[in-house]
């Protein structure tokens, strides 16, 4: 007979030191002896999962180190108590050791003891094949497909809400008109103190960020011009949309994709309403019907700011502020970003709640679809405001 | 002479590319109280969704009264459908829910509406519970209140999916007392989903049972006569085990 250490090396590392400390320290035993081509393991005392860490070290070790082996005997004879957790490590140690060909019995042990082992072992679940890694090939294939298959799932939805749109337009009371004011209120007038804000930073930071170099070539005025135009035409729609995007586009995703899974919009539908047409269409008239105002006071204070900078860093008059944006401004500049509003606010709700009613399954499904409709979204967001600005600059307008 | 209000055909059910019902054909007949057993994923959900109209057969067929297979496109259905987790929706009252379709549907002024509601929670026992939303209900009244709401529109067939599913035993057994009010006090229809035994006993008087091995149905008829004869082992051990 052998001691287990023979199997063991010793102790070299921190690990193995508080490894012993605990084996020392346990409430249980594990005695070990090696006779040719076969081990005995004798377990004794109390082996609840307070014991577990320990006990996993010596059943790993076990699994490292036994290589010429036909047959593992564990003896439970002497062991007082033992839960189910532990006994769950030993049943796996058998079943690697048998997936290994070698030989292995849980015995002794009182009944309960015994009980426990036939109940933790009673049932094999079938191994799923291991999932091969995907080549980084496959894998930019898959994506690629996936990501057209998104947009054909996007224009099939606008396809459809278009149609609910033309609907609506025969039919006018089939409009869900209470969450027309709903959203027009939770995305509008809810959402117009972090719209002052952002945007009046944002013209006062492009003033101030622009006023050293103007200063350079006694150019002050010209900060009018700057803020004014860039506001109308750029900043302003772009920068409302995106908040909007991020207040009202994720709540939109997050309210229907809930609705979906505690199957609220299948309840729906079996009470003769069509989804698209009462969920998804008044949150896309109410989001375009009120982003062309958000967008206006975007415009409006992001000017504040600029003028602001005017007057106390660039030494400019509020009334030759105010003159040299009426002489530069016009009124395709102001009509130009509310158009674009009113477009990027429709993308917003199309796509959110084009996400939302594709969610299946459960609460993570809800987060991973509402961050998948910001992130399609803030895309689609910059992507359109490109397409405006090369189809403007073709027009000349 | 029987009176046959579904008729299904040669149906085959799939999710995604797994086949979970193979050519199944059965008659609902008025005035049935008709249940659909199973183990889990065996397809009692999905062949409810199909009846239902939420999802639209590929192979074989389904009628609702003589009329082909439903299709939720905008009308109001003459049937009623409770779903698991009763599906009100969570921002509106119970009775705003309960009187949501008639609303949508009808242009009776709001005091009717609100007395046909008052009716309707009476008779399934939520009296009081008008102004609250539904995550003030306890799952019980949750499921009563989705009657309600079902029963809003005076349909002659209900479909009921899982109805004492997470339930404590009083509420399974109250709820089941309603819904044998339902069918013999209004001649309802009844399609329910469930595997729970009492329910299936207390109420059914015909069954099928599916079976995710064989993809079919394998048995059929009184549950009561089937758990007391059938030869079936695969009936016998459902009938044994869900009674431990």
């Amino acid at each position: 007979m052998i001691d287990v250490e023979l199997i063991e090396p010793a102790p070299d590392s921190f690990g193995d030191r508080i490894g012993r400390a605990a084996a020392v320290l346990s409430r249980f035993s594990w005695q070990a002896s090696l006779a040719p081509g076969e081990l005995s393991i004798a377990l004794g005392g109390r082996i609840t999962l307070d014991e577990a860490p320990a006990l996993w070290k010596r059943v790993a070790e076990v699994l490292d180190r036994v290589l010429k082996l036909d047959r593992v005997r564990v003896d439970f004879s002497q062991v007082e108590a033992i839960d189910g957790a532990c006994i769950a490590l030993l049943t796996h140690l058998q079943s690697e050791l048998r997936r290994r060909r070698i030989a292995c019995e849980l015995e002794g042990g009182t009944p309960e003891v015994q009980r426990l082992i036939k109940l933790h072992s009673r049932r094999r679940l079938k191994r799923r094949p291991p999932r091969r890694p995907r080549r980084l090939l496959d894998q930019v294939g898959a994506a690629t497909a996936d990501l057209f298959a998104a947009l054909l799932e996007v224009l099939g939805f606008f396809g459809q809400l278009v149609r609910a749109g033309g609907h609506a337009l025969r039919n006018p009371r089939t409009l869900n008109l209470r969450d027309v004011a709903l959203t027009m209120e939770r995305a509008g007038a809810d959402g117009v103190p972090i719209v002052l804000l952002i945007n009046f930073l944002i013209g006062f930071v492009m003033a101030y960020q622009s006023a050293g170099q103007l200063r350079q070539f006694g150019a002050n005025i010209f900060v009018a011009d700057l803020v004014g135009v860039a506001m109308t035409r750029e900043l302003g729609p772009l920068m409302t949309a995106i908040i909007v995007c991020g207040r009202t586009g994720a709540a939109f995703a997050a309210e229907l994709g809930t609705m979906k899974v505690s199957e609220e919009v299948d309840a729906l539908r079996t009470l003769g309403l069509v989804p698209l047409r009462y969920l998804v269409l008044p949150r896309v008239v109410g989001l375009a019907l009120v982003a062309p105002f958000l967008t206006l006071l975007a415009d409006a204070v992001g000017i504040a700011g600029g003028l602001l900078v005017a007057t106390t860093q660039l030494e400019v008059t509020p009334a030759a502020f105010m003159a040299e944006l009426r002489q530069v401004l016009t009124p395709w500049d102001v009509l130009s970003g509310l158009l674009k509003s009113v477009v990027f606010s429709a993308a917003i709700a199309l796509i959110a709640c084009q996400q939302g009613l594709a969610t299946s399954g459960g609460a993570e499904a809800v987060g991973r679809r509402t961050t998948g409709a910001v992130v399609s979204t803030l895309f689609a967001l910059i992507l359109l405001d490109a397409v405006f600005t090369v189809l403007f600059g073709a027009l000349a307008i | 002479m029987t009176d046959t209000l579904i008729r299904v055909r040669e149906l085959t059910l799939a999710w995604g590319s797994r086949v979970l019902l193979r050519d199944a054909s059965f008659d609902v007949e008025r005035g049935d109280v008709f249940v659909i057993l199973g183990g889990s994923g065996c397809g009692k959900s999905t062949l409810l969704r199909h009846l239902i109209g939420l999802e639209v057969p590929r192979v074989g067929s389904i009628e609702i009264a003589g009329v082909g297979a439903p299709e939720l496109d905008g009308r109001i259905p003459e049937y009623g459908v409770m779903f698991q987790g009763g599906a009100l929706f969570s921002s509106l009252t119970v009775e705003e829910n309960v009187a949501f379709a008639l609303h949508e549907w009808t242009e009776l002024p709001p005091v009717a509406i609100a007395a046909i509601v008052k009716a309707k929670l009476a008779l399934v026992g939520l009296e009081g519970a008008e102004d609250r939303l539904p995550a003030e209900l306890s799952g019980g009244m949750r499921k009563r209140a989705a009657i309600a709401r079902a029963m809003a529109f005076e349909p002659n067939l209900l479909f009921l999916d899982e109805p004492s599913a997470g339930l404590d035993p009083v509420s399974a057994a109250e709820l089941d007392e309603l819904i044998g009010v339902l069918n013999r006090a209004l001649g309802l229809t009844v399609v329910l989903v469930t595997h729970e035994l009492s329910s299936i006993f207390q109420i059914g008087k015909n069954c099928i049972m599916l079976d995710p091995e064989s993809q079919s149905i394998i048995a059929r008829g009184d549950p009561r006569e089937l758990a007391r004869s059938t030869a079936d082992p695969r009936v016998r051990r459902f009938f044994g085990r869900e009674a431990r």
